[in-house]
């Protein structure tokens, strides 16, 4: 069956919301209703009509072509085997709450992508925002599941708060990656700037080109672990580079012993 | 009882009387196949009979590098018990007592049963509060400090009480030497069949057993219908030309599973013949009333 399409018409003036696209959402409405729902975020009425072109479908399998970085909330709260694919830039909030599924972007996401994410696989062929996986204000936890993999940069705070899952950066990773993690993992394969888990918990950092831990991060020795060899087996389709590095001997660094100190930086030796 | 004949071997008209177990299966990796091996050999070692073992246990398969979840050789073990708490009971203690010492292992569940063992949970204490959880896919593992490493175990694994224990074959030959070349051949036949082991020694078992005894407080004690050096003063079930018998028992985690090694087996046995190998082929059962399992070795041959 052929998925449901959102095909651009024109980028709209103001940041619009697009958590009512979601495949359980358009389920069993006509495209005409569909094209009535209020998207905007401003006092100016935008309608899905507007922005829009809309092809019905399997709504199981929502399709937009054409993208904006004025789309929010692209595959916020995506259920499990639905999927929602984008040609082009989205917005901030990317798969927001999502519990499953697969959100695929071609181009770049804003601030806050995977979010609360829960269980969905999220990738984003270009760069990411800030606070990739992070929570928002007043949530004490950022993603709790589920894999996010960033082909190209990440902004400042990459994998903040981050529960459980994994986050991949293929590109390079902003100031303060993995703060105040809590466990999961971040894999970065670019270069990384300023403080490597501040605050880390139980998370493990991996990082394909050295760097400075900081103080608070102890050398523990070079070995072979068998977690990484699982992680780089699981990661093997999404992200081969990333499974490459895992599969070396890896120098691990304890900490963040300002805090737990249960988790690590792993880097190749 | 002998009337059906296949490339010369004798095929007994009875069946296989077989109960029904909870069953799970374990995964073991290793820095290479010797370890891997040497923690599943372990871990199944005293495990040939609940009777006495508490569970019945054994190697099902070996796996390469690229097909297990971490890229280390791996084994497949599977253990059954009469319950489900006597199966996570043994799998628990054989876990902590002979996969977490076994250097270089790690522990993956195998079997998407009904019920689940907490095994990563229990042992991950072992780590003294070092160790760590990790989710991938979807699957909790464990990361237990220890000294050649890190043990990595899954949190839980599946157990499945659809399985089946006591499937068998009794293989009867000649002599010592063409019954044990039958049945190692039979051996090698079930061992090729996933879900489903050979839990006693190399597979095979010499002592095979009635239900009860002339002494008070046997359950169980030596079928003497079988032993060919009582052929002549008890109520013999072997014929003229039988002088050993030897007995393969099969596990399997699922009906089927068990219907395919006794199928396997039986084939291989009969392949053999009668000159190198069984000249009759029967089946351990108690009348049929006490298991709802019965393999009849007619719909089982090839």
């Amino acid at each position: 069956m052929k998925p449901f399409v959102f095909t651009l018409r024109q980028e709209p003036a103001h940041r619009v919301d697009l958590s009512g696209l979601a495949p359980d959402r358009i389920s069993g409405r006509s495209a005409a209703e569909i094209e009535k729902i209020e998207i905007g975020t401003t006092k100016t009425v935008i309608r899905v009509g507007d922005v829009f072109r809309v092809d019905t479908g399997d709504p199981g399998v929502v399709r937009f072509e054409g993208g904006s970085s004025r789309f929010d909330l692209v595959g916020s709260r995506l259920l499990p085997d639905h999927s929602v694919h984008v040609v082009g830039d989205v917005g901030a909030q990317l798969g927001r709450l999502a519990k499953g599924g697969r959100i695929t972007v071609t181009g770049s996401a804003g601030a806050y992508a995977a979010s609360g994410n829960a269980g969905a696989l999220i990738e984003i062929g270009g760069d990411v925002g800030s606070f990739l996986a992070a929570p928002l204000a007043g949530e004490l936890g950022g993603m709790s599941g589920g894999r996010v993999i960033v082909r190209g940069n990440a902004g400042m705070r990459a994998g903040d708060r981050l529960r459980r899952g994994v986050i991949v950066i293929e590109g390079e990773a902003g100031e303060n990656l993995g703060s105040r993690m809590i466990a999961g993992s971040v894999v970065a394969l670019g270069a990384v700037k300023g403080r490597i888990g501040y605050l880390n918990r139980r998370g493990s950092i991996v990082l394909a080109k050295a760097c400075d831990p900081g103080p608070t991060y102890i050398d523990c020795g070079s070995h072979n672990l068998t977690y990484a060899g699982l992680l780089a087996r699981s990661l093997r389709s999404d992200s081969p580079r990333a499974a490459a590095v895992l599969l070396c001997k890896l120098r691990r660094y304890g900490g963040d012993t300002a805090v737990y100190g249960k988790g690590e930086i792993l880097t190749p030796e | 009882m002998s009337e059906i004949v296949r490339n010369g071997v004798r095929i007994d008209e009875s069946f296989a009387e077989a109960f029904p177990m909870s069953g799970t299966g374990i995964l073991i990796t290793g820095p290479n196949a010797k370890w891997a091996r040497q923690a599943a050999e372990t871990m199944t070692g005293f495990a040939t009979s609940v009777i006495g073992c508490g569970c019945e246990a054994g190697i099902d398969y070996e796996l390469s590098p690229e097909e297990t979840p971490d890229g280390r050789p791996g084994v497949r073990v599977l253990l059954f018990a009469m319950s489900s708490k006597d199966a996570e009971k043994q799998l628990v203690n054989r876990l902590g007592q002979c996969v977490l010492t076994c250097p270089g292992s790690a522990v993956y569940s195998t079997v998407p049963g009904e019920f689940e063992i907490k095994v990563g949970d229990a042992v991950r204490q072992f780590g003294d509060k070092w160790q760590t959880s990790k989710v991938v896919d979807g699957r909790r593992f464990w990361r237990v400090p220890v000294m050649d490493g890190e043990f990595f175990c899954e949190a839980r694994v599946g157990l499945t009480k659809k399985s089946v224990g006591g499937g068998n074959l009794l293989v009867m030959g000649a002599d010592w030497e063409s019954t044990m070349r039958a049945t190692e051949a039979g051996v090698a036949a079930v061992r090729d069949v996933p879900d489903a082991i050979a839990p006693f020694p190399g597979g095979i078992v010499r002592s095979g057993s009635k239900v009860g005894s002339q002494y008070k407080g046997m359950g169980a004690s030596t079928n003497d219908a079988y032993c060919p050096t009582l052929r002549g003063v008890t109520n013999s079930a072997l014929d003229a030309d039988i002088g050993c018998v030897l007995e393969i028992v099969i596990d399997g985690l699922t009906d089927a599973a068990v219907s395919a090694a006794m199928r396997a087996g039986l084939k291989a046995i009969i392949d053999m013949g009668p000159e190198k190998g069984a000249k009759r082929i029967g089946a351990g059962n108690y009348g049929g009333k006490l298991g709802p399992f019965h393999y009849h070795l007619k719909d089982l041959l090839p």
